[in-house]
């Protein structure tokens, strides 16, 4: 279902304008793994606000759990032990979707109005209609669509759009007890995290920054890191993320040139009909048969 | 039903059985698939129970057509090798087009036009199954990287509108040369036909 109170500024598998008449402010969340304790809170909000009840895992040897993104689990905490400069260190990332400004999920969907952009910045899913194709999961840089094994429909994090159309922050935002998670226009945002990023340097985290990466033109999740010179060290955070050229070619020029190829083919063969006629059998060879046959009797 | 004893017999009731599975499959995917590539075409998913529905059966009816394509491949592959005069075929193609076929070399069962799309079908639906197998969410992507998957999806696209633009010069190709369609649908085409369009063909058959 479409909130109301939120329009829209991108809708899947929709060639023409979507309605946007009302104009929001962009928003975001902010995430500061430097402040970050691994406490989950955040993951217990999101399961309690959206009725998400994941099945109990096993312990892999760290403290991810669950250890993926699932249907019933749109944001993870994953925990990594990496060596650098500074010795051992424990960088706790809160994973989940990141709200692409150009969301490659929303590229990919075929199904319409199945994946829409708010004009707030926010990437939702309208399970209702989604299709189940897994295109989303296609699409996605950051690999977080996941397909439910009992109804086939993608689930991801709505970053609480539910909430935040009444005015409300998401859940994780709520409950996060050092207040690493906050909420609010994506300026604000950017601001405070450059006065955090300021701070880390000041500490010694020379290359802190703030993860909003250009490729998808920017996030509506960003992070601010103490190692924004290698976000791979965050468990894989993605160093330049963006659409996939193999799916933007797919989702991009092949489509007009494949209905142009396609209507060539059928109205080149309707002119050639009317331009040169049928290609009939000649009267000669139906006589010659003709005559061969006669001669056989 | 014989209709003229002199007709002669261009293909098998199991053949033309075997090509109409072959065909109604190609015509249900070829919907079902351009709802699901171009949002324009999307509305072609109600004639299959919606878009779940069409994302559920497009894969299903898909293998069907695979496996009745392939027992068509192995009965006309001999058939189809490509010699010589078929590549002067092949050049001269253009005057026929042009509606002047005099020159043509003289054609067997199937003219190099013919055979070339019988191979390209052939190189199209290995495409099309593998490719397909690999964006099968619901039992196969699990076992492949994301590179592959988004690979395999243009591949799917790019080859499937090949085919359909294939195809669509094969039925034209059986509209335009009259009498054609009639050895898809009874078996049998007149020998007048034969001479015509396929003379080493007629004489292999009648020894004329």
């Amino acid at each position: 279902m479409a909130l109301q109170s939120l329009d829209i500024a991108k809708r899947s598998a929709t060639t023409t304008e979507p309605p946007q008449a009302r104009k929001t402010p962009q928003v975001a969340k902010l995430i500061d793994v430097s402040q970050c304790i691994g406490c989950k809170a955040c993951q217990v909000a999101c399961m309690q606000w959206n009725d998400l009840r994941d099945e109990v895992g096993n312990c892999a040897g760290t403290y991810d759990n669950p250890r993926d993104l699932t249907d019933q689990s749109w944001t993870v905490m994953r925990y990594a032990e990496v060596e650098t400069d500074r010795g051992l260190e424990w960088l706790i990332r809160k994973d989940g979707c990141m709200h692409c400004e150009d969301p490659g999920c929303l590229k990919a969907c075929p199904s319409p109005g199945a994946i829409v952009k708010y004009s707030n910045g926010i990437v939702d899913f309208h399970q209702e209609n989604c299709i189940g194709c897994g295109y989303c999961v296609t699409g996605c840089p950051f690999n977080v669509p996941r397909i439910s094994k009992k109804d086939s429909k993608a689930y991801k994090c709505t970053l609480c759009s539910d909430r935040v159309a009444v005015g409300l922050e998401p859940a994780c935002v709520k409950v996060c007890p050092t207040g690493c998670i906050s909420f609010g226009s994506k300026e604000d945002m950017q601001e405070r995290a450059d006065e955090r990023v300021a701070e880390l340097k000041e500490r010694g985290f020379t290359n802190a920054g703030l993860y909003d990466p250009a490729g998808v033109s920017g996030t509506h999740v960003m992070y601010v890191l103490h190692h924004a010179d290698k976000p791979g060290l965050y468990s894989g955070l993605p160093a330049d993320p963006a659409i996939s050229p193999t799916v933007s070619l797919w989702k991009g020029i092949t489509k007009p040139l494949a209905m142009a190829g396609i209507a060539a083919a059928a109205l080149g063969g309707l002119f050639h009909y009317v331009m040169k006629g049928p290609n009939d059998v000649s009267k000669e060879i139906e006589a010659e048969v003709d005559k061969e046959l006669e001669g056989e009797k | 039903m014989i209709r003229d004893p002199s007709d002669l017999q261009r293909y098998t009731a199991s053949e033309r059985a075997n090509h109409w599975v072959v065909g109604i499959c190609f015509i249900l995917l070829g919907l079902s698939g351009l709802a699901l590539f171009h949002p324009a075409l999307f509305p072609l998913t109600y004639l299959f129970g919606g878009g779940t529905w069409t994302r559920i059966l497009h894969p299903f009816i898909g293998v069907v057509m695979m496996l009745f394509f392939v027992v068509m491949f192995f009965r006309f592959q001999h058939l189809n090798r490509m010699t010589d005069t078929d590549w002067q075929w092949v050049r001269r193609a253009k005057e026929m087009v042009n509606g002047d076929d005099h020159n043509m070399p003289i054609q067997g069962k199937y003219n190099g036009g013919q055979k070339l799309l019988f191979w390209f079908l052939g190189l199209a639906m290995v495409v099309l199954f593998a490719s397909g197998i690999v964006i099968w969410r619901a039992y196969f992507s699990a076992y492949f990287g994301i590179g592959t998957i988004r690979l395999a999806a243009l591949l799917h696209a790019g080859f499937a509108t090949l085919m359909i633009i294939a195809i669509i010069v094969h039925v034209y190709a059986a509209i335009w040369v009259r009498g054609t369609i009639r050895a898809m649908l009874y078996g049998t085409v007149t020998r007048a036909w034969a001479k015509q369009h396929h003379r080493a063909w007629y004489r292999q058959m009648t020894g004329k």
